[in-house]
């Protein structure tokens, strides 16, 4: 295995730093994790009360907006379209939805946050979530080449 | 209260929004070829978590010596419950998906600025799964009971 061209870890660690501060800001001002599926799916369920809704919404404008505002402070694209087929992406997107709705929590909330407190639940979520990505990714991907 | 609740909801989504575009992470393919250990190997998803965690996890072990968030009565408790079934069967789903697609739920929503039929399927997907999560995690829990 080599480390591809494409390596980019100073941008790597300054994202990841304005993702901590994204936690920070949720943390201390509003007592709330930052897990983006669950921001998504109280936002989007019906029995969430009425105060919990706006600042939900509200992350999740800021959360498409954030892009943007970096591709104008930067003179880069950094969104990229996927090269995967769409039916492929419906099945996945299916999946992604469904185990982040069971396991209460995706790449931010269990990966950043929950890890970032040593909870025993996110460890073991992350180790299972990464373990079958990469699992996926290099069975499926690479020596099926899908 | 309710407004400083959403500006503060705003800022963090900006805050997480920029960083995964910074970090490259609204880049499936760059994803991939971090999960995908069979071609040249793009380690910069790990500087993410790297650099995420170097400050969420002070946050964290700071709330224990604070009193209460600025703009809330109280910081939110941790999920209760140990590792169960419903938990790691939902983080081996996703990761299938996570591995399949390169995109997991925030990179995907802060994608949509530049949307394409793909992403807006597998987002719509995404969401039919996590709404239908809560039927499937009574169907996994009931079969833990008998």
């Amino acid at each position: 295995m080599s480390i591809s061209d494409a390596f980019t870890p100073v941008e790597g660690l300054v994202g990841g730093a304005l993702i901590g501060a994204s936690v920070w800001v949720l943390l201390f001002g509003l007592g709330r994790v930052a897990g983006v599926s669950g921001i998504l799916s109280m936002a989007l369920r019906p029995s969430t009360p009425g105060a919990e809704r706006p600042w939900r919404l509200a992350f999740l404008v800021g959360l498409v907006l954030g892009p943007v505002a970096v591709g104008a402070v930067w003179g880069r694209a950094p969104i990229q379209p996927s090269t995967t087929s769409w039916i492929l992406l419906i099945v996945a997107g299916a999946i992604v939805g469904l185990g982040t709705g069971l396991a209460n929590g995706c790449t931010s909330g269990h990966g950043v946050c929950g890890v970032a407190r040593l909870s025993p639940r996110s460890l073991a979520a992350t180790g299972v979530f990464m373990a079958a990505g990469f699992l996926t990714a290099t069975v499926f991907r690479h020596l099926l080449g899908f | 209260m309710r407004l400083l609740q959403a500006l503060a909801g705003l800022g963090s989504g900006l805050l997480f929004g920029a960083g995964l575009a910074v970090g490259g992470m609204t880049d499936p393919a760059k994803v991939l070829a971090f999960l995908d250990l069979g071609r040249a190997w793009d380690p910069s998803l790990a500087f993410v978590m790297i650099g995420a965690l170097a400050l969420a996890a002070p946050a964290f072990a700071l709330t224990r010596r604070t009193h209460k968030p600025l703009l809330a009565v109280a910081f939110a408790p941790a999920a209760a419950g140990g590792v169960d079934r419903t938990l790691l069967v939902g983080a081996a789903v996703f990761g299938v998906g996570w591995g399949l697609s390169g995109y997991c739920p925030g990179p995907a929503l802060a994608s949509l600025s530049r949307p394409s039929w793909g992403l807006v399927a597998f987002l719509a997907a995404m969401v039919a799964g996590l709404l239908a999560s809560a039927r499937v995690a009574r169907m996994l829990s009931g079969r833990e009971d008998g």
